[in-house]
């Protein structure tokens, strides 16, 4: 077991769901879904100091867990002060998929989970200003998700070619 | 901004609320702002501005209602196509809203349906002016999805190019970031030395920008006959052309006067907003990702991370033209010390074989055949990998499956987050002091939109 895992189940009891470790030097702890922001707001003090969030993102899996989830966040995690990296891992489930916001945690996750709900779908319970970042506002369907048709725009002005 | 006024029919204004209304919610903060920048027709806006000049007769400085401009998407200043709604109130800046997607290609999408070495030319075409450094990342990524370990040479190899990817990235960056505060001359100066290294480059990779030169495993080719020589004139050269831009720029008092005491946070606040590279240094953070997490054998040069401690645009450039300086310090210990042997791994499962062995080989054919239909396969898992970009912390997410494909691509691109800084900067400064915020911030937009 990990350090890390061992400071967040002493911290937040109840919020580890598993840990796994590699390729390489990189740890990733899955955390229960309603717990993110509250470990996040740990990790993010002494002493672990996790003061950058690099990157929140998400990855589909049609399949799904098992666990009738879908969609995996990766949350990547950087220390200033030791330079040590982790990345947190939260499924959210296929249907209605929601998780807790991390933004009022670190202030960078604000586009990052704008992009997430624009891309996937995701929302982001008590984010303050969940809209499309990268899409227009009017899109429809959120195109990286595994199943969203390829070829799925019309072609503007092709009657020339 | 009162709720009230977004009544206006503009078609952004209508699509957001339909797609509220669809979804059954209310509009975001983003959405509401977008939609109520524009006025429908020009009796609109002339009515508006009527009554905001009412309302300014009345009032005093401060109170008054605020005017929305829209800078850009198409604004020569705001490198590239970056929308910036602004709230005026005269010349102060009271409010900000970025509003980005305009260059939006879907290139993660497109990772998803390409094979392994496939995406590598899509990634270069990120954030354009730096595309050594976004494969770097990618090809990292998978290296160690991999476990695949890169020759020494071409660790230093790669370490070279992408120290003369940094000069040329920053040179672009002075060359118009004086164009935007009006100081034209040093831009002719910054591109007649780009335009030697895009030679250098042309010259190692065949293509003078979206340079595919690193593969997984190490690099496309060994360094041409001449090409050494031609690098060590260059960075022989560069630290007096440095010289050159320094002394036009650091002391030149119009130049002081636009970029001292501009755009300052807090390094707490910056972190927080995740800001990296130069703009984070600049406030006196010591964070580079080549000293932080040395990768790629960064741990074997010697050179030294320039902090600045006001923060403001002009220790950005401060620090910028140090950086380059230290580049070219760098490039020269590649060049003393490149060590021999193969410039890429030997693994024919992974890497194409090498040319002459087609004619000769039946295997080589075959494995060369597998790689080119196919692309090699990746063992399942996660990878996430960074690299200390002219911009700050370029990073590559990549999920495999075991299959050819990958499924996920996810490119944390140092813009993207950079930009986030802007609405916190500009509030309460002005107008002009916006533009050198956005120069100083150095933002690509090629890589904010992906």
């Amino acid at each position: 077991m990990s350090e890390y895992r061992s400071l967040i189940e002493a911290a937040c009891p109840g919020a580890v769901v598993d840990e796994f470790e590699g390729p390489g030097d990189e740890l990733t702890i899955e955390i229960a879904r309603d717990r993110i922001a509250e470990v996040g707001r740990f990790l993010k003090g002494e002493p672990c100091s996790f003061k950058l969030l690099s990157d929140v993102t998400c990855a589909d899996f049609p399949a799904g867990d098992g666990r009738g989830n879908r969609f995996r966040m990766a949350y990547h995690l950087f220390s200033v002060e030791t330079g040590d990296r982790l990345r947190l891992r939260v499924w959210a489930d296929a249907e209605t998929p929601e998780v807790p916001s991390v933004t009022p945690v670190w202030a960078t996750a604000n586009w990052h989970e704008r992009e997430v709900w624009d891309m996937f779908g995701v929302r982001f319970a008590d984010h303050p200003d969940l809209s499309r970042i990268l899409m227009p506002f009017d899109w429809e369907g959120h195109p990286l998700r595994r199943d969203y048709p390829l070829g799925g725009e019309d072609v503007w002005f092709s009657d020339a070619v | 901004m009162g709720t009230e006024r977004i009544d206006i029919f503009t078609a952004e204004a209508r699509e957001a609320r339909e797609a509220a209304a669809r979804e059954g919610r209310e509009l975001a903060e983003t959405e509401r702002i977008v939609a109520g920048a524009e006025a429908g027709t020009p009796q609109e806006a002339l009515a508006r501005t009527r009554e905001g000049e009412e309302i300014a007769a009345k009032a005093l400085p401060g109170a008054r209602d605020p005017m929305i401009i829209n800078l850009g998407p198409q604004h020569p200043s705001t490198h590239g196509v970056l929308r910036l709604v602004t709230q005026l109130d005269g010349e102060i800046v009271r409010d900000v809203h970025p509003v980005i997607g305009y260059l939006h290609t879907g290139i993660e999408k497109q990772c998803e349906n390409k094979t392994y070495w496939q995406a590598i030319t899509l990634v270069t075409r990120m954030d354009y002016l730096s595309p050594f450094f976004n494969i770097h990342a990618y090809t990292q990524s998978v290296e160690k999805l991999l476990d695949l370990e890169v020759p020494e040479r071409a660790k230093w190899l790669r370490v070279m190019i992408s120290e003369l990817n940094r000069i040329t990235s920053h040179l672009v960056w002075l060359g118009t970031s004086g164009l935007e505060l009006g100081a034209i001359t040093v831009f002719f100066y910054t591109y007649r030395e780009r335009d030697r290294a895009l030679d250098l480059f042309e010259m190692i990779s065949g293509e003078r920008m979206n340079n595919r030169y690193f593969q997984v495993g190490g690099c496309a080719d060994d360094v041409p006959p001449g090409f050494l020589g031609l690098l060590k004139r260059f960075v022989d050269e560069m630290p007096s052309r440095i010289d050159e831009y320094e002394g036009m720029l650091a002391g030149n008092p119009i130049w002081i006067e636009r970029t001292r005491g501009v755009g300052v946070l807090p390094a707490e606040q910056l972190i927080d907003l995740g800001i990296t590279g130069p703009a984070l240094r600049a406030a006196g953070v010591d964070l580079d990702l080549r000293k932080a997490r040395p990768y790629s054998g960064y741990e074997h040069f010697d050179f030294t991370v320039p902090v600045g401690n006001n923060g403001d645009a002009y220790d950005r450039f401060l620090i910028r033209l140090r950086e380059m300086r230290e580049s070219t310090r760098i490039i020269q210990q590649c060049l003393d010390g490149l060590p021999e042997g193969p410039h890429i791994a030997d693994d024919r499962k992974v890497v194409l074989p090498p040319r002459p062995e087609l004619a000769t080989s039946m295997e080589a054919l075959i494995h060369h055949f597998k790689l080119v239909t196919e692309g090699f396969r990746v063992p399942e898992g996660e990878a996430y990998s960074a690299v200390e970009s002219p911009r700050g912390e370029i990073g590559c997410y990549v999920v495999a499956d075991g299959g050819p494909k990958p499924v996920r691509v996810h490119m944390r691109d140092a813009s993207f987050v950079n930009l986030q800084a802007l609405r916190p900067m500009a509030k309460n400064a002005y107008l002009a002091d916006l533009i050198a915020m956005i120069g100083s911030l150095d933002n690509v937009m090629g890589g904010v939109d992906r």
